[in-house]
């Protein structure tokens, strides 16, 4: 039998005593929610209300011409409302915050979505919000914090460790066991102690839910392959769950890669061979470690992918091997993207664009009988500092130092 | 001699206990040697040595910035458990390790256990480590005779803190309030109350920490628990005004 809150040898629930009580109350609730047809059926008419669900399944023409293979489709959680597909998660949570009575929601934050889909969450239900975000996220993506900020949240930059997710998590459970009787502290993706995992990934299923309905729609069978990026793990559970049992969909889920595996500057905890088991942030997986049990530093683009563990539930099917890990460099991520957008119109977020990566590579090897689809987990437009930057665009560098002497002018 | 009996016998001569708290590595293994031997000799009756982890969930600031200077100044785990050796040998009162599960884990639980008993480690105190995670922990800790330090909370109910108490040996770590290291704790009318339900779940010494600064604080304590814990205030001192200035402020606390 396996032990509660385990998935294989991963997972469990690693907290301090001070939250053994609120965790007792949490799976209660969550047990209830989940044995409650009614309650997944208020959570779809909400997301159906209040965000854009279900979200298309986009067959992309001109890029599956490109690569003169398999038929390409996209899920596009970018049309969620605030952007990606962080707002499932959230608006499940929220319904199941109200239903505990609690009044202040917390969370961390990467790249920002999540954050900003739970202050969106927390103005909509009428809860006091914090977010952590690690200071040096706060900088990559100034557009969320302002966001964030103008819906009521408070947004505090984390300057511990690394200053990155890792740190904001660390720093949320600080929050969290200080405030534990009247705040819930809405976890981002599918990582930490049981039941987030569990819990986040539940919620995240209605992405594939769909996905299976829309492509038997478009294209009369299950797709060959499904590729979406992993972080936490979150929106890759979300399009996975559905399509386990299909033994003919091969399942990828490509990390970041960084500079490259051989710098060392990479967030690829089961693609690469650099992590090894560990248990932090409440839960047990393959961390990026040295041999002492301290985490490392990670680098990516995209901050919702640099991230030092990655989701139980992934660690598990990636040692039963159900689930193929891959990667995708920075410099590949910067040619997806830029790709998409000429030939279909469409901006990946760079999170996202790691999934594009690993499916061109694959796509001409198969025939426009076989569908693959890619998970958009969310939109580029929010990352247009960042974009511009990769892209060193010599107009919008002319437009910031031209905003930014406007702006000292007038001080 | 085991960790509970060790307490009991200097409970004979005190009204209270006092143990306090270092992040091994922080600033210097060399200011550690110095700072311990300063608590042993004006007094402190038992002292948790932390090993560093880079994702130390239950600290607060000053805690946490140690265990990152530490790291950032190279120390490992084997330092430390080296560092152990040597501080069991020079000074007669329990040392115990705190760290985080991560580090135990890392290090592979059996070695861990039998390299920290060869250290002469008495007791081990992992905040993030409940016990229905801990399964062979608790039967290493066992057999190795070292004693697991279990922790109460406010939060915990009388039932939940019968549980704990049926698994950890040594003394219970009841933590004094909601929140991280190093946030000064009231001890009003609440704390004493909660005080009053651990002393009912269990027979086995009541240690009281998180936020536990001064003479006032420990003295609010005598009679309802039996050890202080001083925590981020002596890194505080430390800090502050050097490593001597740590006997006069132990001397000063009882």
């Amino acid at each position: 039998m396996e032990r509660k809150g385990f998935f294989g040898n991963w997972g469990g629930a690693y907290i301090p005593e001070v939250l053994h009580q609120t965790f007792e109350e949490l799976n209660d609730e969550f047990l209830r929610c989940k044995n409650d047809p009614a309650f997944w059926q208020e959570y779809v008419e909400l997301m159906s209300t209040y965000s854009c669900r279900p979200t298309p399944l986009t067959y992309a023409e001109n890029l599956s011409r490109h690569f003169g293979g398999a038929r390409i489709y996209i899920k596009r959680e970018d049309l969620n409302h605030t952007g990606a597909h962080k707002a499932n998660n959230v608006m499940g949570q929220g319904l199941l915050v109200r239903r505990m009575g609690k009044k202040r929601v917390i969370a961390e934050t990467g790249a920002g979505q999540h954050g900003l889909a739970t202050a969106t969450m927390a103005a909509k239900f009428g809860f006091a919000c914090t977010i952590y975000m690690g200071e040096e996220d706060v900088r990559r993506q100034r557009p969320n914090v302002f966001w964030m900020e103008k819906m009521g949240a408070t947004v505090v930059p984390v300057t511990n460790g690394s200053r990155t997710l890792k740190d904001a998590i660390n720093e949320a459970f600080r929050d969290w066991v200080t405030n534990v009787d009247d705040t819930h502290y809405v976890f981002g993706t599918v990582c930490g102690p049981h039941p987030f995992p569990e819990m986040v990934g539940w919620f995240q299923s209605i992405i594939g839910l769909e996905a299976a309905e829309q492509i038997l729609k478009y294209h009369g069978r299950m797709p060959v392959r499904i590729f979406a990026c992993v972080g936490g793990g979150s929106n890759a559970m979300g399009i996975f769950k559905r399509f386990i049992p299909e033994a003919g969909v091969e399942l990828v889920g490509v990390e970041a890669g960084g500079h490259g595996l051989a710098t060392g500057l990479h967030a690829t905890r089961l693609s690469g061979s650099d992590a090894s088991p560990g248990v932090a942030q409440g839960y047990k997986t393959m961390f990026l470690q040295d041999g002492d049990g301290q985490m490392k530093e990670t680098h990516s683009v995209a901050a919702g992918l640099d991230y030092v563990g990655v989701s139980p539930i992934l660690s598990d099917l990636w040692e039963k091997g159900r689930v193929r890990f891959e990667s995708a460099t920075d410099g590949e991520v910067m040619a997806a993207l830029d790709l998409t957008m000429k030939k279909e119109g469409i901006i990946p977020a760079l999170e996202s664009a790691h999934a594009f990566v690993q499916a061109f590579k694959e796509a001409p090897q198969l025939t426009p009988a076989d569908a693959i689809i890619i998970n958009m987990s969310g939109r580029g437009d929010k990352d247009i500092f960042t974009i511009a930057h990769a892209f060193d665009d010599p107009s919008w560098k002319d437009f910031i130092i031209k905003r930014g002497l406007e702006y000292s002018r007038n001080k | 001699m085991q960790l509970e009996q060790q307490l009991r016998r200097s409970l004979e001569k005190k009204e209270i206990l006092l143990m306090t708290h270092i992040v091994l590595g922080y600033p210097s293994f060399e200011v550690n040697r110095e700072v311990i031997r300063q608590m042993v000799e004006n007094g402190v009756d038992c002292i948790e040595m932390q090993i560093p982890f880079s994702e130390p969930m239950a600290d607060g600031p000053v805690i946490v910035r140690a265990n990152q200077e530490a790291i950032e100044n190279g120390t490992r785990v084997s330092d430390c458990l080296a560092f152990a050796a040597e501080m069991t040998a020079s000074h007669d009162i329990p040392f115990l390790f705190m760290t985080y599960y991560n580090i135990v884990f890392g290090y592979g639980e059996k070695a861990f256990f039998e390299r920290a008993r060869e250290c002469g480690i008495k007791g081990l105190i992992v905040p993030d480590l409940p016990p229905e995670e801990g399964e062979s922990f608790l039967r290493l800790a066992a057999e190795n005779e070292i004693a697991p330090i279990l922790i109460f909370a406010p939060t915990s109910s009388d039932e939940r803190m019968r549980v704990l108490a049926s698994h950890g040996r040594g003394f219970i770590y009841c933590v004094a309030r909601r929140g991280v290291t190093g946030v000064k704790s009231v001890i009003g009318a609440e704390v004493i109350e909660y005080l009053g339900r651990c002393r009912q779940a269990t027979a086995m010494p009541l240690a009281v920490g998180f936020g536990i600064q001064d003479r006032d604080d420990v003295s609010a304590l005598i009679g309802k628990a039996d050890m202080a814990v001083i925590g981020s205030q002596t890194i505080r001192l430390v800090d502050e005004k050097g490593a001597a200035a740590v006997g006069p402020f132990i001397a000063g606390l009882r």
